[in-house]
């Protein structure tokens, strides 16, 4: 077979050095996956998932494989405040663990929550399923560079039970540094029977950087757990960053992720579930909208395996100046998964000529008794409803931002968290033009 | 206050008003009757400037100045408002913000201080006891799952509010049962006053029981053909649209 040319991209990750950890499996991993990333590169438009995300620049660039002073950039505390949101949190920077910006000292009865780095170095069996993992698609370049260099991450695991109503909060942060640097974080979170968390997903960028991050994650729900999940994307808007975050559902779990996604100039977001206990519930409802010259990708691919599981999905684009959307919506009904209940809905606004969406929601019935429904739009904004603002007295641009505002935020309508909720309004209302 | 000279409209390529005139002073209530297809809410579609309906010749003038050169909101801010025939539902904008950035709006262009929250919930309080309507109307999105009645109500609300020089009803009676055209109809009057003028469109005189004009006018193929007072709308109550057509020559000509 024929070895493609190697891309600057390809080319600065081939002589760095994989972190050792002195654990044999993980090492393994790590070399087998660099290796298969080595071999294939960046995947072009030609794979599928990637039809809609071009990714010809960034392989154009270099960047430095993870970042050597990562413990000592300098990151504002108060910018990675959450007001109305205060606990226990993990802090990243560049991809490494900052106790120094986290919060660990309440963690609430039954939670286990540490950096990644901690729990290798002192109990790493745990770990070996999920990082021993090989990725075999052409389409999960990024995996395979995370699975090779992520040193780091967060490990969560809620005890059979326990339930924590007030949010725990992970952050990532990109930070500037002497150049452009690739940093990776693998995360694992694991609710136990019955168990319930809130947790709160921030990604943040400060200053002027241009790093590239990936970011994945497990998240395993045992029977009967709980898992309210809000994201909030804001990485820096020159940044580029890749996240995947899988969901394995047992018997009666349920998952409500409610994910904004506004930051970086390359966001993509994989969000890959599978419902493999009967009655599960996985629920998502999400927004996201490019500006500028943004590029934002979500795609879900949800996987009914067992009787009566439910999925409803409900996402909203937002398209401005010369962004790019893209949504595609996946969803799975295996044989044998008698009884399913999937609903998906994708509305998208174009606001100005050069802004594009495209939108792909995709249904595969393979049982019986089923019910199913998708659906997606893209349009502009209702010009009767704009009119009657303005009749009242509402200058034109604050009356489109009232209505685009109102738009975004319908996914958030369900989002119990009030200071939350009251935050991702905010966060809408500063993002949209007008 | 207002002076429409000649006016000439057109939507979607076809002439729909053609060479309507009428003039209201202040404090005078005008209704405006006619048949379906007539252009009446056309007229009041031109007057708080809606996209697409072209006005081709003739002129607006209000309180001085030329109307037409003006954006919606700018209309809205001088003193003119449209009680809509269908009100539009808004999922996802809360009607007190909605309210308040309207009222605000208007105040900053006409370089009058805003109003607080504070404030402003003691003047909507104040009005919506006139208008009879729930203040759990206000926590919903605006128009969202109102009934027929309550949308037409709320209209009459806004107007309470915002305190318009001149109001355009826009068949505010359509789709109204008895009890609530009063409350709508008692809603206006309360706001009559020797300053604030009306224009009322509608195709039917019930409406005019409750909320008594000073003139009536009919509008048939977009011209005013018919002049008069109260009894006029009688009349045509009486004898229906059809007598107009056999009428021959419009203004006044009947006593």
């Amino acid at each position: 077979m024929n070895q493609p040319a190697r891309t600057p991209f390809v080319a600065a990750l081939a002589d760095a050095s994989l972190p050792a950890s002195g654990i044999a499996w993980l090492d393994r991993a790590r070399r087998e996956n660099l290796d298969a990333f080595l071999a294939a590169g960046l995947p072009d438009t030609r794979v599928e998932a990637w039809k809609y995300t071009a990714l010809r620049a960034l392989a154009q660039r270099s960047f430095a494989a993870g970042d050597a002073q990562a413990a000592d950039r300098v990151v504002d505390p108060a910018a990675l405040a959450l007001p109305g949101v205060e606990g226990p949190a993990l802090v990243f920077v560049n991809g490494a663990f900052r106790a120094d910006l986290s919060s660990l000292d309440a963690l609430p009865e039954g939670i286990g929550l540490r950096p990644l780095s901690q729990a290798l170095a002192s109990e790493p069996e745990p770990l070996r399923f999920a990082l021993s993992r090989h990725y075999r698609e052409a389409g999960e370049a990024f995996a395979r560079l995370n699975a090779a260099f992520a040193r780091d991450g967060a490990v969560l695991r809620v005890a059979a039970g326990a339930r924590v109503a007030a949010p725990l909060r992970l952050l990532f942060v990109g930070a500037p540094a002497d150049g452009d640097v690739a940093w990776h974080l693998r995360n694992v979170v694991e609710l136990e029977e019955d168990a319930e968390l809130s947790l709160v997903e921030q990604h943040l960028g400060t200053g002027e950087q241009a790093h590239l991050g990936t970011v994945l994650t497990d998240h395993t729900l045992h029977a009967g757990a709980i898992l309210r999940h809000a994201v909030l994307q804001q990485a820096g808007a020159a940044s580029s960053l890749v996240r995947r975050s899988h969901y394995r559902l047992d018997a009666r779990a349920q998952v409500y992720l409610h994910a904004l996604e506004l930051g970086g100039g390359l966001a993509r977001h994989d969000v890959w579930a599978e419902l493999v206990g009967d009655a599960a519930a996985f629920h998502t409802r999400g927004a996201f909208l490019p500006g500028g010259r943004q590029h934002a990708d979500t795609q879900l691919a949800i996987h009914h395996r067992a009787r009566d599981t439910v999925s409803s999905s409900l996402w909203r684009g937002v398209a401005s100046g010369r962004g790019r959307g893209v949504f595609r919506g996946a969803i799975v009904v295996n044989a044998g998964a008698d009884g399913a209940d999937a609903s998906l809905g994708n509305k998208n606004l174009l606001l100005s000529p050069q802004a594009e969406i495209d939108t792909k929601p995709e249904l595969e019935i393979y049982a019986d008794e089923v019910k199913a429904a998708h659906g997606a739009t893209v349009g502009q904004l209702d010009e009767r409803a704009l009119f009657y603002l303005r009749s009242r007295g509402i200058p034109g641009a604050q009356a489109r931002s009232l209505l685009t505002a109102a738009f975004a935020r319908a996914p958030f309508e369900s989002l119990e968290h009030e200071a939350l909720r009251a935050h991702v309004e905010q966060l809408l209302l500063a993002q949209l033009p007008g | 206050m207002l002076k429409i000279d000649n006016l000439h409209a057109r939507v979607e390529g076809k002439d729909i008003l053609k060479g309507l005139s009428l003039e209201v002073k202040p404090g005078e209530v005008h209704a405006i009757m006619g048949p379906n297809g007539a252009g009446k809410s056309t007229l009041g579609n031109v007057l708080s400037g809606r996209e697409g309906y072209e006005v081709t010749e003739g002129s607006v003038v209000f309180e001085g100045r030329n109307l037409l050169e003006l954006e919606p909101e700018e209309r809205a801010a001088a003193g003119v408002f449209l009680a809509f025939q269908y009100p539009v539902e808004i999922p996802g904008v809360n009607n007190t913000y909605f309210l308040r950035a309207a009222y605000n709006a208007q105040r900053k262009a006409r370089g009058e201080a805003e109003l607080d929250s504070m404030q402003f919930l003691k003047r909507v309080r104040e009005k919506l006891k006139v208008m009879q309507l729930s203040p759990e109307l206000l926590n919903r999105a605006v128009n969202e799952g109102f009934s027929g009645g309550e949308k037409k109500r709320n209209e009459i609300f806004q107007m309470a509010l915002l305190e318009p020089k001149l109001a355009i009803l826009d068949e505010t009676d359509s789709g109204l049962d008895i009890d609530a055209l009063k409350q709508v109809a008692e809603g206006v009057n309360a706001l009559r006053s020797p300053e604030r003028s009306f224009i009322v469109v509608t195709h039917y005189q019930r409406l005019l029981d409750y909320i008594v004009p000073d003139f009536v006018h009919v509008l048939a193929g977009g011209r005013i053909v018919e002049s008069g007072d109260r009894s006029l709308a009688l009349k045509l109550e009486e004898r229906g649209y059809a007598w107009l057509a056999e009428h021959g020559e419009p203004a006044g000509a009947d006593a």
